[in-house]
Formats: structure tokens, sequence, C-alpha cells
């Protein structure tokens, strides 16, 4: 399924601190987990993901730093902060509103055919 | 670790080297985009991909270069601004060097700064005082530019370790040039003095070109980054002047508001040695900033070159329209080398900045067209001043103005000779360039001639 790229866009940020979230992590690894949660339905462009750390790290809700990986090489790996996690704590309760929100107009439209 | 053997490393090199041209993308972005490609080659290969394709794909899943340097950009918005930085990176040497030379720049800046106050130990008034920097009877208008340039051609001889020989021939320059300010026995304001001091910086600005280009004068590429240093310089000062217009400012108005009246630091210490002491430090960041910023003489020149090519050609028009000649008085004639000395630094400028192999386009035509109508403007004020020179008689000032009136005028018309030939495609647009830096010692010999033969020439009036 194509994703609208505003849609992407919006959740880029929820999703890669949702995922931090369960532990620290660096950029491929988190492309991904993305791909494996969405069973491949949601596919960012790879390198659109790196802007996306670097605005969540100057808005202090992300830590980097440099660490050698098991392959031999320097790998930048991404930590959750503090305010990362209430960031994303306030987040998920308006992703739920929305969610919810057209969870019921659809429950309504799905069940209207029925009724009539 | 890399190796050019391995088709797959030669693919990410090359893959590397393109996106570090961008400037939104740090070095340290790279390193991170390469290892994300690096892992999605090794997955895929692992899936059975061979490593080409598997670069391939990578490539193609990172997505648009352009799009993906957009979006740093957007992020990091202040990486499109170059920012000066004086330090340079980790490189233990490097910063080594880096400390030194800011010592030394502070040292040569603060010496300037003091030179400027050394009369004073021989009794004369502050600068501050009296006529201040034109006042005739103390020193410091004819020795304006000893005050600093010694400084500055130590710097540079510091810094391009310049030889044994070309730092006795620097020394004997300045020592020459302050005996004969000094030891003259000028008339107190006479007309050779004014000269003398409007001439001497001009002659010794050579001395400091010689140690800017660490003693290869005869280089003409090094001519040229010299006359690229000097315009920057020039406007790096007149941004500092600015800055040290507004410190003084505050300065004096807040103690004023306490009370105090600290004027006289202003006028004996702050402006004259900072006036000093800002050449050095000038030079220091243009010579920091080199590879880091666009040059910005070149870029006013763009700018200017049309406006004055309209002014001048507008001049001729309603000269020929009215049929009114041009007024001759004293200050025409200075009026006119002026304007010519304008018009080549406008060339010089564009000359300086442009690339040599380029093909003729409409800026060149605009240019020619510039050198030619100040041609045109100044012949016709020479044909009003040869009117009536018999009635001036030959005066040291209309001498020293006519003979610059001459050597700019050389150079101009060559010129435009020269800009001919390389717009109608029969010659290069370097011999303009060789012509220009060729002839960049002709106006230090005349400016000196100016402040050594005049005095005794015309009796030292």
């Amino acid at each position: 399924m194509n994703i609208s790229k505003d849609l992407v866009a919006a959740s880029a940020g929820p999703l890669v601190l949702a995922i931090l979230a369960e532990g620290d992590s660096y950029g491929y690894a988190i492309i991904k987990r993305v791909g494996e949660l969405s069973r491949g339905q949601l596919r960012w462009t790879d390198g659109m993901l790196y802007p996306v750390l670097h605005r969540l790290e100057r808005l202090g809700y992300v830590e980097a730093r440099w660490a050698t990986a098991e392959t031999g090489r320097r790998r930048r790996y991404y930590r959750i902060t503090k305010a990362g996690q209430a960031h994303l704590e306030a987040q998920r309760q308006q992703w739920q509103v929305v969610d919810s929100t057209l969870r019921g107009l659809w429950r309504e439209r799905t069940q209207a055919p029925a009724l009539g | 670790m890399v190796t050019h053997n391995d088709p797959l490393e030669a693919q990410i090199t090359q893959w590397r080297t393109w996106l570090q041209r961008r400037p939104a993308i740090r070095t340290a972005d790279v390193e991170e985009l390469e290892g994300h490609l690096r892992d999605q080659v090794a997955a895929l290969v692992d899936a059975g991909l061979a490593a080409d394709e598997a670069f391939l794909v990578a490539v193609k899943r990172l997505g648009n270069l352009d799009a993906v340097s957009r979006e740093f950009a957007r992020e990091h918005s202040e990486r499109l601004w170059k920012q000066l930085v004086v330090s340079p990176g980790a490189d233990h040497e490097a910063r080594k060097t880096t400390r030194m030379e800011t010592l030394v720049v502070i040292g040569l800046a603060a010496a300037a700064g003091m030179a400027v106050k050394l009369p004073e130990l021989f009794g004369y008034p502050h600068i501050g005082s009296g006529e201040g920097l034109f006042d005739s009877k103390a020193p410091y208008f004819p020795n304006l530019s000893l005050f600093v340039f010694p400084f500055l051609a130590g710097y540079f001889a510091w810094k391009r370790r310049l030889n044994r020989t070309g730092c006795v021939r620097l020394a004997l320059a300045f020592t020459t040039a302050a005996l004969v300010v000094n030891a003259f026995p000028f008339t107190p304001a006479g007309h050779t003095w004014t000269l003398a001091a409007l001439h001497l910086p001009i002659a010794l600005w050579l001395a400091v070109g010689v140690a800017y280009t660490g003693g290869r004068w005869r280089d003409g590429r090094r001519r040229m980054d010299f006359v690229r240093f000097s315009g920057e310089l020039f406007i790096y000062y007149v941004l500092m002047a600015l800055g040290g217009g507004v410190l003084t400012g505050f300065t004096v108005g807040m103690f004023a508001a306490i009370g105090a009246d600290v004027k006289w630091f202003a006028t004996q210490w702050l402006l004259p040695c900072g006036a000093m002491g800002a050449v050095i430090v000038g030079a220091w960041l243009v010579e920091a900033k080199q590879s880091v910023i666009e040059n910005m003489a070149p870029v006013l020149t763009r700018l200017f070159t049309p406006l004055f090519a309209a002014v001048l050609i507008a001049f001729l028009a309603t000269m020929v329209w009215t049929g009114s000649g041009i007024n001759v008085d004293r200050e025409v004639l200075i009026g006119f080398d002026l304007l010519l000395a304008l018009v080549l630094g406008l060339l010089l400028y564009a000359v300086s900045a442009r690339d040599p192999h380029a093909p003729p386009d409409a800026f060149d035509g605009l240019q020619l067209l510039l050198v030619v109508s100040a041609l045109v403007v100044d012949g016709v004020a020479l044909a009003a001043i040869a009117g009536r020179i018999s009635e001036f008689g030959f005066s040291p000032n209309r001498v020293a103005a006519l003979g610059e009136n001459l050597i700019l005028l050389v150079n101009l018309a060559w010129s435009a000779w020269l800009y001919a030939r390389f717009l109608s495609g029969r010659g290069t647009f370097s011999a303009l360039e060789r012509w220009q830096t060729d002839y960049l010692p002709v106006y230090a010999v005349w400016a000196g001639f100016v402040v050594v033969a005049f005095p005794p020439l015309f009796g030292y009036v």
C-alpha cells in the first residue's frame, strides 16, 4: 500500500520514538523494524529517516552517540530521553484520539447498510 | 580501507564523494548514511543478490539524493551559511599552528597599535589633538603606512617563511621610506609633503605584496591573489571600522551617562590603536576565510559595473547634447584620476574573479563599454586641461595628477584593446589578466617616484 507523504511525515516522529522506547537503536535497524511491524506496508525512503532523527535530536527527544558496531564500523546509536518519552506519551494520546474517532466513524458507515 | 580492486568499494567511494559535495550534508552524516548503505547491501547479499545488484537496490532505497539533501538542509539550514571558523579541526599539529598564528597576529596588531603612539615619546602631541591626523607639525600623516605596513609585511614574511634576502630587502624598503618622509626638509604642510604622505602607502603596498607572495612576486597568479587579498581586506576593514565606530560611540556615551568623560580614551587610544591593529586582524581574517566564503569584491564589481557604465554614458550624452565643455579647475584633474582608478578597480576585480577559459559573455561586453566610455570621458577632460596647461604651469600637484592620469590611461587603453580582441575571438582572456598583473608594479614605482624624487625636484614646497 502506498501511504501518503503527509501521513508518513506526521507518523515518522512518533514511530521512531516508539521504536527507540523499546531500546537503543541505529538508523538501519529502525527502518528494518518499521518494515517488520507494518509487514512491509509502511516503506520509507531510507535517506529521509536521518533528517528526522536529527530533528528529534535537536528537540532533545533523543540522544546520539558514536559506537563501534560488531562489524567494526562506527555506527551512530540513538537513545530516547526523558523529554522524548514525555513527548511520545503526549503523541500516543493524540494519535489515539484521532484513531478512535476515525474508527467510530468507519464502524457507523459499515454498520449503516445492515440497519437499513 | 578502500581497495580499488573491489568494485563494490569503488562504487561506495564514488557515491560518498558525490554525497560529500552537498553543503547540507556533513562528513558525519555521510558516515552515518554510508553505514546504512553497507548494512543494506550486506542484508541484500545475504538474501542472495550479487554485490553490484545489492548496491543499486540499496542506493535506490536511500532515495533521491537531491530530495534527501533538501531534507537535511531544512533541518540544518545554518549549514548553508558558510561559517568562518578560525580554529581548525581535531588535528593536534594544526591546532598548535593556529594557536601560534593567533598569538603572532595579536602581537603584531598590538605592536601596530603601539607604533602609532611612538611619536608621543618624541614629544609630539597625540594624534587626537590639534588638526589630528593631518596636523603638519606632527609626523602622523606621512608615517601612517609605516605604523602598520611593516607589521603586516612581517606577518606574511612569517606565515610564508620568507627567506633572509627577502626579509632584508623588506626592512631596507621600510627604512628608506621612513628616512625619506622624516628627514626631507619639507615646507610645513607643503604640496610635496602632502603628496609624499598620499603616495607612500601605494608604494609600500608593493612591499606588502612581496611579503604576501612569499617572495615569489614574479608569479602572475600570486600577484592576482594579492589583488584579491587587497580587495577583501578593504571590505573587512570597512566592516571592522563600522563596528569600531559603534564600540566607540557606546563607550563614550555609556561613561558619559555616569558622569565620566572618556573622550580622551577614545581619541587617544581606542580609535588610533584600533585603526592600526584592525589592518593586521583584517589580513588574518582574509587569510582564514580565503576558501570558505565567496569573495565580496567581485560581487560588488558585478553590481556596480553596469551602474557606472550607465552614468558615464549618460554623462557623455548630456555633454554632447548640451554642447557644454568641462569646467577646468583645480580639482578636475584629480577627479578624473579617481574616476579612472575606480574604473580600473572595477576591471581588476572583474578580471580577478573570472574563469579565464570561459567564453565571452554579456558582462564582458558591459565591461568593455565601461572602459571605453571612461577613456572617452578622460580624453575629453585631458583635452580641456591640455588647452590650459601653459596657463597653469607645472606645480607638483599637477605633475603628479597628470602622471597618474597617464599611467591609468595607458593601462585602460591597452585593456580595452585586449578586451576587444578577446570579445572578437582573436585573443585570450589570460592576456588581459597577464597585462593587469604585469602592470601592478608601475603604480608602486610611480608612487615611489613621487615620494622620493618630487620633493627635491620641486624644492620641498
